[in-house]
């Protein structure tokens, strides 16, 4: 499926590897977090890039200290309306001050695009057949957003603070 | 009252074209019902058991008489001439056509107003004391708070996809017109020791299936760490709540399942965290926010108006009518003025565009341009001078709003039960109308004094039978309407849920039954006692005996 990466479709890098499938010989893998607890050994001595996979029920938290391994973290959303994902996407950019890759995997219509760049994500697995354009669309619908989130977009209150520190 | 500035007026603008682009993608196919059903909702529509139903947002239920000319326009242009105020002093249009909702939201949008989170798993329109800014026993203007967390909570992205709603309430009084305690989050402003204004946090109140009162979560909480304190609240809630089934996926069960101190120390940490973010107000943000509410100009008056004093002695309707529907204003020489969306026999809250645009008109004159909605689906106008309540009174007459039973048994609050709701077991309005027949006598309504009645038409309780006095509940038995009671449920800062006290009867009964408790109540009544502080006083018991062993026959 297409990858939409920092608002544009990109070759995806990653391969992602189901909790039974053979990891491939090189190359950046992407795998569970139940096999990343298996085989951590095995996936650390490959010296290629790795990244894990969290359901909606599993949370940054418990890979903590592992983070820093993970050039790839994906955020799943078993249905569109499980909200969960946003909130974990903004505690490994808040809180573990996650730097590497955040993708959104799983259920998501491009209405939530805004709502996942706030929160951190910068990649996508889209459905096939969508178009950039509708995307792109989706993604500016709203100019300035009231509140501060993960992105650090220009806010509301911070254009309001510009505005009154010029004496407006 | 809260004007909008540049950044306002775009923010609503992207979204009704946001909202637009969705429906035009549902009309020509793109989108399912399935997938366009979360995105209208978080736009407040939703399909009902006719048509559609928009519910506008009236933020913590605040309006300007131009708003309020553009709401009877509303629902002159797209509706069928009418509408309904809601318990959280919002409004509900209930015929609208889907292909016309963005021109709505349009029109909307030129007044400062949108629909945006009336409805789906996200914070809800946040509301407040219908008296903010002109209480006599405010601490503090909730309007202020309440605008604050308007602005924080508006298309928050990471809130968009809760477990469930989420409902928000502020107060800066100790009499809490709020129902603050049965909200998802009650804020209350008050004094610290030390004389300084803060907030007491409560989360986990609710109605529904499962009615609870809120627990305090914060004693005391400095007003700069408002947002993030709320966002803490909301993260944990977000990650933890359940979402294996709807009924029990409120903050209200997680709080019960886990316990306030459990949940207490997860807030607690998490709002360590993002307390010193971005998310704390700056001063002059606050004080820019304050700007709006500040004290209109009055005209300096000293005591009560003579002239007032006088009408009320010759004049016994007017008298009553102040007694019931006039409070007290913290600025001499003036008063708060209730207008009874509640005439006799009519369905409670329904209000027609031409009562609309009278209602404007008279704000316009008599309350500085501006009036409030009620959580009990009833009117405020904030700023009346008592010299002109008279002549106000007069006109509201003519409106059929000035029906003297404010907080009395006429005063029903009923949902929109089986006459309009897909999910009703029966119907509430009726009831609601039989009811308010049966007790028109305003004298007597006098006499019997505070006496909340609330009819829920499932146990949804969305006509919050919980907290009424007396409680009505429609059950469907075998495909009849039957009415279970509950007793003694309060909404305010004595909050208790009320309790059933028997069988359910029916429809042909239960005015009947509602008639029989108060005469119990006035049987036993001790002087100054309203029918709550007799019912906790006695207990069920009398009127139990009254209703099941010699009234009515239980076995119905």
């Amino acid at each position: 499926m297409p990858l939409l990466k920092d608002g544009a479709f990109a070759d995806d890098s990653w391969v992602q590897v189901a909790d039974g499938a053979e990891i491939p010989g090189d190359g950046p893998v992407c795998v569970s977090l139940k096999r990343w607890r298996a085989e951590r050994d095995e996936l650390m001595a490959r010296g290629t890039q790795i990244g894990i996979r969290l359901t909606s029920e599993q949370t940054p938290g418990q890979i903590e200290d592992d983070l820093r391994h993970f050039g790839l973290v994906a955020l799943d959303f078993p249905a569109f309306t499980d909200g969960r994902s946003y909130s974990n996407a903004r505690r490994l950019r808040d809180r573990f001050n996650y730097q590497g890759e955040v993708r959104a995997i799983g259920d998501i219509l491009r209405d939530q695009y805004w709502q996942l760049s706030r929160c951190g994500f910068d990649s996508i697995v889209v459905k096939e057949g969508e178009t950039l354009e509708g995307w792109k669309a989706a993604v500016s619908a709203i100019t300035t957003p009231y509140q501060a989130a993960s992105d650090g977009a220009e806010t509301v209150l911070s254009l309001r603070q510009r505005r009154m520190a010029a004496g407006r | 009252m809260y004007r909008y500035d540049e950044f306002d007026h775009a923010l609503v603008q992207d979204r009704v074209a946001q909202y637009r682009d969705q429906v035009e993608r549902r009309l020509s196919g793109e989108l399912t019902e399935e997938q366009f059903r979360p995105l209208r909702l978080m736009n407040g529509l939703y399909l009902q058991l006719h048509a559609y139903m928009l519910r506008v947002a009236i933020p913590y239920g605040t309006l300007s008489s131009r708003q309020l000319r553009k709401l009877a326009h509303i629902s002159r242009k797209y509706d069928r001439g009418y509408g309904h105020w809601t318990t959280r002093q919002n409004i509900q249009f209930n015929w609208p056509k889907l292909d016309e909702t963005p021109d709505i939201l349009a029109e909307l949008a030129e007044v400062e107003m949108h629909a945006i989170q009336t409805s789906g798993n996200t914070i809800r329109n946040v509301t407040g004391d219908a008296y903010g800014g002109v209480a006599a026993d405010e601490v503090e203007d909730p309007r202020i708070w309440a605008e604050i967390i308007r602005q924080w909570s508006t298309l928050h992205p990471e809130f968009s996809f809760l477990p469930r709603k989420f409902k928000i309430a502020v107060t800066g009084a100790p009499h809490d017109r709020a129902a603050v305690r049965f909200h998802d989050i009650g804020i209350i402003a008050k004094r610290n020791w030390d004389g300084e204004i803060g907030f007491e946090i409560l989360i986990g109140g609710g109605l529904g299936r499962t009615p609870m009162i809120a627990k305090t979560v914060r004693q005391f909480l400095p007003k700069r760490h408002l947002l993030s304190y709320i966002e803490a609240i909301l993260r944990v809630y977000n990650l933890l709540g359940r979402r294996d089934n709807k009924y029990k996926a409120r903050i209200k069960i997680m709080v019960h399942e886990l316990g306030i101190d459990e949940v207490g120390e997860m807030v607690e940490d998490e709002w360590e965290r993002i307390k010193t973010s971005e998310l704390e107000l700056p001063a002059e943000e606050i004080a820019r926010i304050e700007k709006y509410f500040q004290a209109p100009a009055y005209e300096p008056m000293v005591g009560e108006d003579t002239g007032f004093a006088a009408k009320r002695f010759e004049d016994k309707a007017f008298a009553q009518w102040v007694r019931s529907n006039v409070a007290p204003h913290k600025q001499p020489g003036y008063a708060i003025v209730n207008l009874s969306v509640k005439p006799e026999g009519q369905p409670p809250g329904d209000v027609t565009d031409a009562q609309m645009d009278a209602v404007a008109d008279l704000a316009e004159t008599y309350s500085m341009d501006e009036l409030r909605v009620t959580h009990e689906q009833n009117l405020v106008f904030p700023y009346v001078k008592q010299a002109e309540l008279y002549e106000l009174w007069q006109k509201l007459a003519e409106q059929d709003l000035a029906t003297a039973n404010v907080g009395l048994a006429g005063d029903i609050i009923a949902c929109p039960g089986l006459d309009y709701c897909s999910l009703a077991s029966a119907r509430s309005i009726p009831v609601a109308q039989r009811i308010s027949k049966r007790f028109a006598d305003l004298d007597r309504q006098h006499d019997i004094g505070e006496l909340r009645i609330k009819i829920s038409g499932c146990i949804n309780a969305c006509g919050h039978h919980h907290v009424g006095h007396i409680g009505l509940l429609g059950v469907d038995r075998r495909g009849e309407e039957y009415y279970q009671i509950t007793l003694g449920g309060a909404p305010g800062e004595d909050a208790s849920v009320g309790s059933i006290i028997g069988p359910a009867l029916s429809s042909d009964d239960i005015v009947d039954a509602v008639e029989e408790l108060v005469h119990v109540f006035i049987e036993w009544r001790r002087e100054g006692e309203r029918f709550l502080d007799t019912y906790r006083r006695v207990g069920a018991g009398p009127f139990k005996t009254r209703l099941y062993e010699e009234r009515f026959n239980a076995a119905a």
